[in-house]
């Protein structure tokens, strides 16, 4: 029993992180119609930066909310690169997003080396009916469910969140009532930096941010967000359960099964985020 | 109020308006007529800046708002928030006033603009359009798949505006009796190019309208 537990929020903590950047992809994907292949670079630029700020002797807190606006400003200059000329079709900015993803790879090994890098997280350990864990993973449960909450304000409560809305649902429109489509892409693009830059800062001190990120925008159909939330948590916890019974280095054929069986799930019931007519 | 002067717009080689003038004075009502595909929306479109001419002069003295197309509504947004981003153009959030004016929409303000029926988004469109505070507005089909009854009711509307307000109104009509009826003059645009002009009663009058538009054998 008390295994389990430990599985389940380790994983948790683990899905929070696929979910922050999953929630990014979606947030750049509803607005623009661009699959951001840069979205992992987010969490592994603002991860390091983080780990820099750190050891120059940045208190923790300032550090990773730095990071965080660096992860939002390369998001920015990303979405600039993008889709910056307006008219850009989203699979020309799908492939720049691609190479820039490339690009920000390169740039990492030049700053930072090719030695993996981690920084201590929130210090001690918790007890939750006889499993011991990590005291990080309350913070990234709780700063997760945080940041879900107020994007749901923001989207709901915001002028520029019923902008972002209404640039998803009807670019035509948006357009007529005199909102710059182009510029609301770029705010979707500096919003999928911080958020990817969030989950690259709170996963670094317990595992490394890998590339299998992918899933949970599959689960949530590139649009949904709180199925997006629900995909993140399930690939985490479906990590951590086969880890822990099974082999952990079974972790990424977990999430090629998973990703495969919603893909499959989904063409059965009808075609995975469809475009919708002009 | 708008004044078009020799206007070309094309997409890539096609040309999708040749030279087309026209004028709407202040307060006044003007109508828009042609066949579907002649270039009408193409012309809303670069009167709101959402398309660039080729050639010719736009100008608008005052604020244009449009009412566009297929009402297109922010679907998943209530009409009170549809209503909002009417006014972001001016920053203007207050939806008051239009529940005033079209008091019709105050029991749906909470609704998803979604789930309202045809003639409610139309009149959902008209209020976002009037959130902008307009000197002119530019209404892209109103009767649009719409019942007479609702067309009916969507046209009172816009005379009341019109007479209380002094709004003036470009209307673009398929169904051009709705538009002469409503109108004191109008345009007719035929592929692209203004075939014919005039007070609305003389067109209406004209065998060669009244053949192609009202349904009347000439």
């Amino acid at each position: 029993m008390s295994e389990l537990v430990q599985y389940l929020i380790t994983g948790v903590g683990g899905g929070c992180a696929f979910a922050l950047v999953g929630s990014g992809l979606v947030a750049i994907y509803r607005v623009t119609r661009v699959v951001n292949f840069a979205q992992g670079g987010f969490a592994v630029i603002a991860a390091l930066t983080a780990s820099t700020l750190l050891a120059s002797g940045l208190p923790h807190g300032l550090a990773e909310g730095l990071a965080v606006a660096v992860g939002a400003l390369t998001g920015l200059l990303v979405g600039l690169v993008a889709i910056g000329k307006p008219g850009t079709p989203p699979g020309a900015a799908l492939i720049v997003t691609l190479g820039l993803g490339v690009f920000a790879y390169a740039v990492e090994v030049l700053v930072w080396g090719d030695q993996p890098r981690s920084f201590p997280g929130v210090p001690g350990a918790v007890e939750v009916f006889g499993a011991r864990f990590q005291a990080h993973y309350l913070l990234i449960i709780g700063a997760t469910l945080a940041v879900f909450a107020g994007m749901g304000l923001l989207f709901t409560r915001t002028d520029v969140g019923r902008a972002l809305s209404a640039c998803a649902s009807n670019p035509y429109a948006a357009k007529v009532v005199g909102i710059s489509v182009t510029r609301m892409g770029l705010v979707s693009f500096a919003i999928g930096g911080a958020l990817g830059g969030l989950a690259g800062v709170l996963v670094t001190p317990i595992q490394l941010v890998t590339f299998d990120y992918d899933v949970t925008l599959i689960v949530g159909g590139l649009v949904r967000p709180a199925l997006t939330l629900a995909g993140g948590l399930l690939l985490g916890v479906a990590q951590a359960l086969v880890a822990g019974y099974g082999n952990a280095a079974y972790q990424m054929e977990v999430a090629l099964v998973l990703m495969l069986a919603v893909m499959i799930w989904q063409a059965a019931r009808k075609p995975i985020a469809q475009e919708e007519p002009a | 109020m708008i004044e078009v002067e020799d206007l070309t717009v094309r997409y890539g080689a096609a040309v999708a308006l040749d030279g087309v003038s026209l004028t709407v004075g202040a307060g006044e009502m003007v109508a828009l007529i042609g066949p579907n595909g002649a270039g009408k929306s193409t012309l809303v479109n670069t009167l709101s800046g959402i398309l660039r001419p080729v050639s010719g002069r736009v100008t608008i003295g005052g604020r244009l708002a449009q009412v566009p197309e297929g009402r297109q509504m922010f679907p998943d947004l209530t009409v009170d928030d549809n209503l909002r981003l009417g006014g972001w153009r001016i920053r203007n959030r207050d939806t008051g006033p239009i529940y005033e004016v079209l008091p019709d929409l105050v029991k749906l303000r909470r609704r998803r603009a979604g789930l309202l029926s045809g003639g409610q988004q139309q009149m959902v469109a008209v209020g976002r359009a009037l959130m902008s505070r307009p000197d002119v507005l530019a209404v892209d089909e109103l009767s649009l798949g719409l019942a007479p009854l609702v067309v009916a009711d969507l046209v009172r509307h816009l005379r009341e505006l019109n007479s209380e307000r002094g709004l003036a109104v470009l209307l673009i009509e398929q169904n051009a009796r709705i538009a002469l009826d409503l109108c004191t003059r109008a345009y007719v645009l035929e592929a692209g190019r203004i075939a014919t002009s005039g007070p609305s009663a003389e067109l209406a009058a004209s065998p060669e309208v009244a053949a192609a538009y009202l349904g009347v054998a000439a």
